[in-house]
């Protein structure tokens, strides 16, 4: 795949072997399969692939709501069954024959409507019980001393992370000793992640559909939700309120780790960059990235990286339009989640980025062949 | 300019029967109807070619049919299109044309506001449509969600459109409301009670009534957009302290009765449908109208469950959901009667039937899906997914376009005169409702398995490929469906057999009279005595409660009587007169908002000039010709 | 506007009894109360939404409001003239009372004229604020139905020159004045809520 542009493509471990044709034949299967009942059985086994899957929950959050959805779904089909089986009945067993009499004409028969009218009413109000408790039950903040507060700010197009308690207002950087990242979540397992959710732009909506359902991500009013995931691994996630041009490539991982790497993570994720030793061509990136060419401070098409970009530890490189950079060669992929991260995505992104990402803040800066290896090599420094 | 008109008696009336000219003046509900069908029909081509387009990108991961931004133009104006283009004005279509016959009334309230109302419609459509000459359409989704809609976020004059656009539809739909509403209270023939109107006629009020109270709350949310955009106002702007959210509240105010505006109508064709072909009369016809009255009042009290995710509150998310769980009751009722209508009826499949019951059918499906949203933890994961998508075209395609499409093929030979082919129409409907499932079933899946609406491309590892490649088959299956029925349709119009005033043995008063009927519709004015009341003036009841034929020559007013000296009764009715003015003070209203794009005070000037000539006009032409 | 003039009622009588021109301006004006209830809602969402712009009690200056709200509300009386005139046969006082009443109006318009410009001079814009945005929009959509509603006088005034209101169609001149009338009512309401309410609180 070298030198080939590539969507992030990474099998998530709990699924293995789930092959795309397998799932093309399914496809067909189902285009075979017709109107009607045939489609809804398939509903009821079908719906277990994929990462995105809200039916196989990997979290308490996504697991209540799918419990919820599975016992209505029960009562959703025996009444479809019902009223469908009552239509095609009526309609073979009351066919017009020939030489038949004609109907009687009935009116109407206030009981069985009063019937009709009632018995869905109950079953609604039956229904209403737990779907109100659970509502309260996700609105509750869990108790402070046993959740992790990430502060979650949406921008177009990618995600901004605070691991801090008290959030940075929009727009403004995260402080002194906090952990700022990008697009993928770090979170320990069997632990409450609490979210606080502010868009620096327009409204998007956080979304990792097997830990928890989406909350919107407003400018101008804070929103939140909690996260938790039962054992490590990978969840995928993206935004679902659609914020523009690149609302597709507007994606999130949710890495789900052991108590251990999680807070080995939040160690190293603490650390400063390293600066690269003066002569190399990692160093000469790095000088590209907060001067520009020829130390002008912008290339052809835009300001030096450091003019949007934070790198923690590295003097003048505190920008906060992009994301920070401080170990961005750790993270699994990029641009909004949409690239895996590898020395050839790299290049493919700083060659041309609103190509990438149509609609991209970051603009074509027109870097030459020489800037790009260089800024990449040195892009490769910061894991 | 008004005094030189009316005194020097320049402009006469028009009086053109025949000929485009006709057809532009004409104040005829009748023909104001089939110009409201065939406009609608053509943007229904159109808004079915963007689909197309939509699922030919989706077909694949990683799709190229399109770029980000033409995928973005294309599901706007998609929506857009199918909402305000052709459901809300295919219904206007039959309101017009069937209401004042099926009240027994000559026309309706106000002829010439209903032809400035199509004209309004026209217009609004064609500046819309406009956009993609002036640097691009819409792109911010139907609901239009400030801030992105704001100039900051969208720059360029794609939502300008959009906010100006949806302002001149929405004047249209008030025009028309006020004047169904005046018409059916009004003009109902004597003994019409309003407990004796059909249900389609009820529906038709209760939309009206929708409509006049639904559009102008749009209206203000439109104007902030535009001031926002055009005068940098600071309603949707957050830094500066407004508040992107009362855009939601107000979009959805107005947007959750507007999806009774669009499912009522189909509602009220289904009940006219089954009756007549299972040859008995609507199952619990008080229940079905309250039911859809009750629907009407509740619809204003639900639009939040369109912002479940918002972040409004666990009080407020828990009233909203049981709001909407309670909607459903009302809905039921109606399906269990449409149910028990067919209930040892007499069952002719005919083509309306099938569409009737296939929209009974699939609106079922829409509507159990509908209650699963109300289980609001279970619709954060739901929202904003292809499970919604999937939603809302079972109750809009699977209710209200099949609806329509009943209404379509039951009215045809009344409006032509011939009968529809009834094999062509069977292939049509199987065509299209094995297609339409093919194409919307698997959304619901895919929409649980995670892929959100609105998003161009997607990653193979999802699993979604086969799903999306099954629908795009699907929606092209549709296509060619579509392609059957027109062929039906120009077949039929052109040859089908001749259908007579009755051909299905109906019950309402427009199969009393010719088809296509003449112009005044009625020689006299019925006089009305039942609910049903032609069905009981061609039949008696033997007591057992079965309908026994009323002998020939004992009925008054049987179709054949009423056929018999139309053109003698003709000459001493006063028809409401063509006119000019609709069309010129609706032409303004493109030109005003072109002006406001733009920025260019002439246009305007001229807008505003056509407008006010317009209405000058029309308060002075003189009464008759 | 009273424009139909060949509704069926010439016809054969109504279903309710009540003219459908008349029944279509109640149904019209039943859809004008959404539009101001959405407007006035966004007022009340927004006035203290200020971007540290001035705020209702840095502009408003109750007494002047209060005096050109009293000259709207004078313009309801003699619009009641007008159709009182008409329904006694007297076409020349119906003349003098709608010109009355259009005056009253185009005095209202003034004064609105020369509030908003103080209101310029003072900072408060569309662009300012929310509570800029809201409030001029509310007024000046109240403001462009006065300016309909003159244009509407002012055309029954010239209808009536050329004899074309007769007594026998004195609903011309009571469909126009249900317009008016409402007109007014939504200003008493936006007095009190605009200008009263935050001025009580000071």
């Amino acid at each position: 795949m070298i030198g080939h542009r590539r969507r992030t493509s990474t099998s998530p471990p709990e699924q293995p072997g789930r092959g795309s044709s397998r799932r093309a034949i399914r496809g067909r299967r189902a285009a075979l399969a017709g109107a009607g009942f045939g489609l809804l059985c398939l509903l009821l086994t079908a719906c277990t692939g994929g990462p995105q899957d809200s039916l196989s929950p990997a979290g308490v959050y996504a697991r209540r709501a799918d419990n919820l959805f599975g016992k209505v779904f029960i009562i959703v089909v025996i009444v479809f069954v019902l009223v469908e089986g009552a239509i095609v009945f009526f309609l073979f067993k009351y066919r017009e024959r020939p030489g038949q009499e004609a109907p009687v004409q009935i009116h109407g028969h206030t009981r069985a409507e009063a019937i009709w009218t009632i018995i869905p009413a109950v079953i609604l109000a039956g229904v209403a019980i737990p779907t109100v408790k659970l509502i309260f039950d996700f609105a509750k903040a869990p108790p402070a001393a046993t959740r992790i507060d990430v502060c979650v700010t949406g921008h177009q197009w990618w995600w901004q992370y605070v691991y801090a308690t008290k959030c940075p207002a929009p727009g403004t950087s995260g402080t002194e000793g906090t952990v700022t990242t990008a697009n993928e979540l770090h979170i320990p397992v069997g632990k409450p992640v609490y979210l606080t959710l502010n868009s620096i732009d327009v409204i998007h909506s956080f979304w990792a559909p097997k830990l928890n359902g989406k909350q919107d991500v407003n400018p101008g009013h804070t929103n939140h939700m909690t996260l938790e995931a039962d054992t490590p691994g990978t969840y995928y996630g993206q935004c679902s309120q659609f914020c523009g041009m690149s609302h597709a490539n507007m994606r999130l991982r949710v890495i789900a780790q052991t108590q251990g790497d999680y807070d080995a993570w939040l160690a190293a994720e603490k650390q400063p960059a390293a600066t690269p030793p003066a002569g190399t061509l990692e160093a000469q990136g790095l000088d590209l990235f907060l001067h520009g060419r020829n130390n002008s401070g912008k290339f052809p098409g835009g300001q030096a990286c450091a003019g949007c970009h934070t790198i923690g530890g590295v003097e003048g490189a505190a920008g906060i339009t992009g994301p920070n950079l401080t170990h961005v060669y750790s993270r699994q992929a990029f641009a909004g989640d949409t690239l895996d991260m590898n020395p050839e995505n790299l290049r493919l992104w700083l060659t041309n980025p609103p190509k990438e990402k149509p609609g991209s803040i970051m603009p074509n800066l027109g870097l030459s062949n020489d800037e790009i290896t260089a800024l990449v090599a040195f892009l490769q420094t910061l894991h | 300019m008004a005094t030189a008109l009316a005194e020097g008696g320049i402009m006469r009336r028009p009086s053109a029967k025949s000929g485009i000219g006709s057809w532009l003046t004409t104040a005829d509900h009748k023909r104001v109807g089939i110009l409201y069908g065939y406009t609608a029909f053509f943007f229904f081509l159109i808004g079915g070619l963007e689909a197309l387009l939509i699922r030919a990108q989706l077909a694949r991961p990683n799709g190229h049919v399109l770029t980000a931004n033409e995928y973005n133009q294309l599901f706007t104006m998609h929506g857009l299109t199918m909402i305000f283009l052709v459901v809300m004005p295919l219904s206007a279509a039959l309101f017009n044309y069937f209401v004042p016959i099926m009240i027994g009334a000559r026309d309706v309230a106000f002829p010439r506001l209903n032809a400035f109302s199509f004209w309004v419609f026209l217009s609004g459509g064609l500046f819309l449509y406009s956009s993609f000459i002036f640097g691009g359409a819409p792109n911010g989704g139907w609901f239009g969600y400030a801030p992105l809609t704001t100039l900051q976020y969208s720059p360029g004059h794609g939502l300008t459109f959009y906010a100006l656009g949806l302002q001149m539809l929405g004047i249209a739909s008030i025009a028309s409301a006020a004047n169904f509403v005046t018409t059916i209270l009004n003009l109902r023939a004597p003994g019409m009670t309003l407990m004796r109107m059909p249900v389609f006629v009820w529906m038709t009020l209760v939309t009206s009534l929708l409509l006049l109270f639904a559009m102008p709350v749009i209206a203000v949310a439109l104007f902030q957009l535009t001031f926002d955009r055009l005068w940098h106002s600071t309603f949707y702007n957050a830094v500066a302290g407004g508040d992107p959210l009362l855009w939601q509240h107000l979009f959805w105010l107005f947007g959750h009765p507007e999806v009774y505006i669009l499912i009522l109508p189909a509602m009220g064709i289904v009940s006219e449908v089954l009756p007549v072909f299972s040859r008995k009369p609507l199952f619990g016809y008080s229940a079905v109208v309250f039911s859809g009255i009750f629907i009407g009042f509740m619809g204003w009290g639900v639009w939040a469950h369109h912002m479940f995710t918002v972040g409004l509150g666990p009080y407020a998310n828990s009233a909203f959901a049981v709001s909407t769980m309670f909607i459903a009751v009302p809905t039921g009722v109606k399906i269990f009667n449409w149910t028990a209508t067919l209930w040892r009826g007499a069952i002719r499949f005919r083509t309306p039937l099938l569409f009737a019951v296939g929209m009974v059918a699939m609106f079922v499906i829409g509507g159990l899906s509908g209650v699963t949203h109300s289980l609001v933890p279970s619709d954060y994961e739901q929202h904003d997914t292809y499970y919604i998508v999937a939603h809302f075209h079972y109750v809009l395609f699977g209710g209200a376009l099949f609806g329509l499409f009943a209404g379509f093929y039951y009215w045809f030979p009344k409006v032509t005169g011939r009968l529809m082919n009834e094999k062509i129409g069977k292939l049509h409907f199987w065509l299209m409702l094995i297609g339409f499932n093919v194409t919307f079933f698997p959304m619901h899946l895919l929409g649980l398995m995670g892929q959100p609406r609105r998003t161009y491309i997607y990653n193979a590892n999802m699993g979604w490929g086969g799903y999306n490649l099954t629908e795009t088959i699907g929606s092209f299956l549709i296509a060619f469906s579509m392609l059957v029925f027109i062929f039906n349709w120009v077949k039929s119009k052109r040859s089908g057999t001749i259908a007579g005033p009755d051909p299905w043995d109906a019950r309402t008063l427009e199969w009393s009279i010719p088809s296509p009927p003449p112009e005044h519709n009625f020689d006299e004015i019925p006089i009305v005595k039942a609910r049903d009341d032609f069905w009981h003036k061609k039949y008696a009841e033997d007591p057992a409660g079965r309908p026994v034929p009323v002998p020939v020559g004992a009925a008054e007013a049987t179709a054949e009587g009423v056929h018999d000296d139309s053109e003698g009764g003709a000459h001493k009715i006063h028809m409401p007169s063509p006119s000019y003015w609709p069309l010129v003070a609706a032409l303004g209203l493109p030109f005003l908002g072109w002006g406001l794009v733009f920025g260019m005070l002439p246009i305007i000037g001229l807008g505003i000039l056509l407008m006010l000539g317009g209405f000058y006009g029309w308060v002075f032409e003189p009464l008759a010709s | 506007m009273a424009v139909e003039t060949e509704a069926h009622a010439e016809e054969h009588a109504t279903s309710l009894g009540i003219d459908n021109r008349k029944l279509a301006i109640w149904a019209f004006l039943g859809s004008e109360c959404m539009f101001f209830g959405a407007l006035i809602a966004t007022y009340l969402l927004f006035h203290t939404h200020l971007n540290n712009g001035p705020g209702p009690r840095d502009v408003y200056n109750i007494p002047f409001t209060s005096v050109s709200s009293f000259v709207l509300l004078m313009s309801s009386l003699t619009m009641v003239l007008a159709l009182a005139a008409i329904q006694k046969g007297d076409e020349r006082g119906l003349r003098v009372w709608l010109l009355a009443t259009a005056f009253l109006g185009m005095t209202f318009i003034s004064g609105q004229v020369y509030e908003f410009t103080e209101f310029f001079k003072e900072g408060l814009t569309l662009k300012t604020s929310p509570f800029g945005s809201a409030f001029f929009m509310l007024t000046g959509f109240h403001g462009a139905h006065v300016t309909i509603g003159i244009l509407m006088l002012l055309s029954l005034f010239q209808l009536s020159r050329m004899g074309k209101v007769p007594p026998s169609d004195s609903l011309k001149v009571e469909l126009v004045g249900l317009y008016w009338h409402f007109v007014d009512v939504v200003w008493i309401v936006i007095f009190t809520v605009v200008y009263l309410i935050p001025a009580a609180k000071k």
